[in-house]
């Protein structure tokens, strides 16, 4: 295979989610830079995925009844599973799911508070979609997906599913609410360290009077609800907050006493503080760093802090630092290649556009996602899924492992006609496989597939002998320790 | 095919490889891990238990001043006698199997405990507790120093968490720690049947035993996948399990089962770890009403607990296992404007088994809103911890796990006064 080729799997399997044989025969006509371009532009390509959802040729969908994206919280999880697997635009749904980690909103405290249906259409309906055209958090994240950061907080602060999951619906002057104040600072901008006890309670008195609309005691359950923001100016503690970090580009740490109907600018003025801080910068600069670079070694302090200089020149954009970091050499370098621990969701959707779809549907792969440990809409707690090893207990593996299996077999007879061209030895099949599930081998490894593949009967390279030998082959090479890397 | 066990190099990172064969040389490999068949069961509750909702100073005025809806009644508490100081505690009205074990001399309630500037993030709390290490609260679990200091090579289900994710508290480099949230869903599947089937799972356990040590994230993840395929058959002889009391058919029931049926089983764990959550009640506590948030989880709590007791103590087994309880901090004495309570500091914790000398140890808190008030800290708003949590962690590694509590906390935690085991 030509050089270029792995360093286009690589570029896929980051900014993307991976690459069928058809999205690698495209991207492989492309230079690097113009690969990088329209991954990163991705604003010049259709984004009509969703309407390839039910069509012959694409991986299929499970319901009950009629498929509810909008309302249904396991058809919602489908919808953007499918548009994993298939999006032109795969760094849109990348940085999503980057988002959606950063963010991290429960789906089950929105729903204990406006029930099923409501929850499903805050954490994931289409404006289009929606009767009332609610725009649900997942879309937030799509829509402002490699946008400006500062943009994103104010619009994540204003965000109905955000209100409710971290109570700011009940964050009044009379008892300010600390949690999106402190998770604002300790979670979302610099970080634990950089943000002390008064602050805290400085930032939920900015906050006061930011809620949501219809109130709790309306019927938050009505499916015609329309959730949105709200500022209530006479909930809105008007004192000057300070702070112990400069807000203003005086270097002033207090945010001035101000009328209760101009006090929103409060909470704006905050936000701007926070994203533009160094503190900021480096610190998302670092996790972009460990999504899209490398975490299996310290972060290079020196591209982190390049990487958080381009954030700031470009008032907090986040297209300008993907571009540095996908056109940098250290990106391209072989040693990057396999170096992030696989999420169980980059897991599975990289191994179906790797080994096929055809007849399999979305619905299979929701259990074993909650095996692995990511339920999409259901971090574990707003500080996001643990990343990295943590992946790894050996019941995920094992939920890996069988998930291959499940998906093995359902393209049992896919994978063996593919296969035919290699029937010739066991050695033949497994050069065909691993070369098409993009991985790297070790050679005791890739002697046990050859060994298994020529193991039991005599080599024929039959068609029951490929159906049996291929789904086992790939099966075996899902669940490699180095299929686990992206 | 010959058992082959290959030395391991620890280049600071999981490498150690070891192919298994049949179960009996696992067995006496846990045998082998210590004389003792002692087992700690640790018990996470997650989200910040309110101790003061639980072990309940029912005679303490600035009790039902300060929480006016919270304020448990104190004609409906479980009277379990005075702690050292003289002060009258009871138990939630819920918790009435524990009052029993109480009775029996069984369970250990130890009053404030915390450490000093206690955090507030739950997240940072948690690792605090995890690691042991309130000034450096992100290296390896107290739990997983523990194992690691076990003589090797470790067996792979010498840790068994049932929860889906490894705990801090049992992270280290050298220890694998078998997760296993469904014993039956612990199960090796294959696109074939049949004698396919067996080559294919034969050569997965082939591919999940070459560990390069030249590239450690990959030898972890295989050392993770072989620990997982050694560890198949003696969890799937745990769901053959039939308990002699009938656990609540909820999550905590079914993880407090499979850890009475491990033990029943004699699989030789020396750790096990459930979380149980739903503590961080910020809103509508409600500690009385039938369907009281804080009423629910109470009665989670001892329906759970009581029922692997109980089942424990049917089999002959209560007297080889402790299960101690923890949460990331307490919550604060004055309820807050959504009648509920806010991350506080100190808090009770629980101590339950055959081994356990019952009782009350360390003194209640006074509630009064003094600033002065040496029990409470934050210009009185919570709780000030007495006793240190690594001095709870050094009780359980040197005097029931026969363990060197100096080496795994990293220091000298010891203290008398705390002496529930």
């Amino acid at each position: 295979m030509a050089a270029g080729d792995v360093l286009i799997e690589h570029l896929l399997r980051r900014a993307g989610f991976g690459a069928s044989p058809g999205e690698l025969a495209t991207y492989s006509r492309l230079s690097y830079g113009q690969a990088v371009d329209r991954l990163v532009n991705y604003e010049n390509l259709p984004d009509t995925v969703d309407s390839n959802i039910g069509q012959p040729g694409y991986v299929g969908t499970t319901s009950r009844g009629p498929f509810s994206p909008t309302t249904v919280p396991d058809d919602a999880r489908q919808r953007w599973l499918f548009r994993m697997v298939h999006s032109e635009r795969p760094l849109q749904e990348k940085m999503a799911l980057f988002w959606h980690n950063y963010f991290a909103t429960g789906y089950s405290k929105v729903a204990a508070a406006v029930r099923a249906q409501n929850a499903t259409r805050l954490m994931a309906a289409k404006a289009s979609d929606d009767p009332q055209k609610q725009q649900g958090q997942i879309e937030l994240f799509r829509s402002n997906a490699v946008g400006n950061f500062r943009n994103l907080l104010v619009a994540v602060a204003k965000d109905p599913a955000m209100l409710i999951w971290l109570d700011g619906d009940t964050n009044t002057k009379a008892r300010p609410q600390e949690n999106f104040g402190r998770e604002l600072m300790e979670l979302f901008s610099r970080g634990v360290g950089y943000y002390t006890e008064d602050d805290v309670y400085a930032a939920a008195r900015v906050f006061t009077g930011w809620n949501l609309t219809p109130t709790r005691g309306a019927d938050l359950q009505d499916p015609n609800a329309s959730f949105s923001f709200v500022y209530n100016a006479n909930q809105h503690e008007t004192t000057a907050k300070s702070f112990s970090f400069p807000i203003y580009a005086d270097g002033s740490r207090t945010i001035p006493s101000r009328s209760a109907s101009a006090g929103m600018q409060d909470g704006l003025d905050l936000i701007a503080a926070l994203a533009m801080h160094p503190e900021t910068a480096r610190r998302l600069a670092t996790k972009l760093f460990e999504f899209f670079v490398s975490e299996t070694g310290p972060p290079d302090p020196g591209f982190v802090d390049d990487l958080a200089t381009v954030y700031l020149r470009n008032d907090t954009a986040i297209k300008p630092v993907l571009q540095r970091l996908f056109m940098s050499p250290p990106f391209q370098d072989a040693s990057t290649r396999f170096t992030r621990y696989s999420w169980p969701v980059e897991f599975v959707v990289r191994a179906m556009k790797e080994v096929g779809w055809a007849g399999f549907s979305v619905g299979s792969v929701l259990t074993p996602l909650v095996n692995m440990g990511q339920e999409l809409l259901e971090p574990p707690n707003v500080a996001g899924w643990v990343l990295g090893r943590s992946w790894f207990s050996t019941g995920a593996m094992l939920a890996r492992m069988n998930f291959a299996s499940a998906l093995a077999f359902n393209q049992k007879f896919n994978l063996a006609a593919a296969a035919a061209a290699a029937r010739s030895s066991p050695r033949a099949l497994v050069d065909f496989l691993t070369a098409r599930l993009t991985v790297d081998l070790e050679n005791d490894v890739y002697a046990d597939l050859v060994t298994y593949a020529g193991a039991g009967a005599a080599w024929t390279g039959s068609d029951t002998q490929l159906q049996a030998k291929a789904p086992g082959v790939v099966h075996l090479i899902l669940g490699t320790a180095a299929y686990q890397f992206v | 095919m010959a058992i082959s066990r290959r030395t391991f190099v620890k280049n600071g990172v999981a490498a150690f490889t070891i192919s298994f064969a049949a179960p009996a040389f696992l067995s006496d490999l846990a045998r082998a891990q210590g004389a003792s068949s002692r087992n700690l069961v640790v018990l996470d509750l997650t989200g910040g238990n309110d101790g003061l909702s639980m072990l309940v100073p029912y005679t303490d005025a600035s009790y039902y001043s300060r929480r006016p809806t919270l304020a448990i009644p104190a004609g409906t508490v479980l009277q379990i006698g005075s702690d050292g100081s003289g002060k009258p505690l009871g138990l939630h009205p819920k918790l009435t199997g524990l009052r029993d074990i109480f009775n029996q001399g069984r369970l250990a309630l130890i009053q404030r405990v915390g450490y000093e500037n206690s955090s507030r993030s739950h997240f940072s709390g948690t690792d605090i507790w995890s690691t042991a290490n309130p000034s450096n609260p992100a290296g390896s679990g107290w739990v997983g120093r523990y194992l690691a200091a076990l003589p090797p090579p470790l067996d792979p289900l010498v840790a068994w968490n049932t929860t889906g994710e490894t705990p801090h508290a049992l992270q280290s480099s050298s220890v694998s720690v078998a997760s296993i949230p469904s014993v039956n869903r612990y199960a090796f599947s294959s696109p074939n049947t049949g004698n396919e089937a067996v080559l294919e799972r034969s050569a997965a356990v082939s591919i999940a035993s070459h560990v390069p040590v030249d590239k450690p994230h990959i030898a972890f993840v295989g050392t993770t996948a072989q620990a997982a395929m050694a560890t198949l058959d003696r969890v799937a002889a745990v769901g053959q399990y039939t308990p002699s009391v009938v656990y609540p058919n909820n999550g905590f029931g079914q993880a407090l089962q499979a850890i009475a049926g491990a033990m029943a089983k004699g699989i030789g764990t020396k750790v096990f770890w459930l979380q149980t959550g739903g503590f961080d009640t910020h809103a509508s506590q409600d500690t009385t009403a039938d369907a009281g948030a804080y009423v629910r989880l109470m009665v989670s709590l001892n329906d759970g607990l009581t029922a692997f007791h109980n089942d424990l103590k049917n089999l002959a087994l209560l007297n080889d296992t402790l299960l101690l309880s923890f949460s990331e901090f307490g919550r604060r004495v004055t309820e807050n404007g959504s009648r509920g309570t806010d991350q506080g500091a100190a808090s009770v914790l629980l101590a339950l088994g055959g081994g356990v000398r019952g009782g009350l140890f360390g003194t209640a808190p006074s509630l009064n809103a003094d600033p002065q008030n040496p029990t409470l800290e934050n210009n009185a708003a919570d709780v000030r911890y007495e006793t240190d949590f690594r001095s709870v962690y050094a009780k359980v590694i040197d005097n029931w796990l026969g363990g060197d509590s100096v080496g795994v906390l990293g220091g000298n935690f010891r203290k008398s006064g705390i002496d529930f085991v």
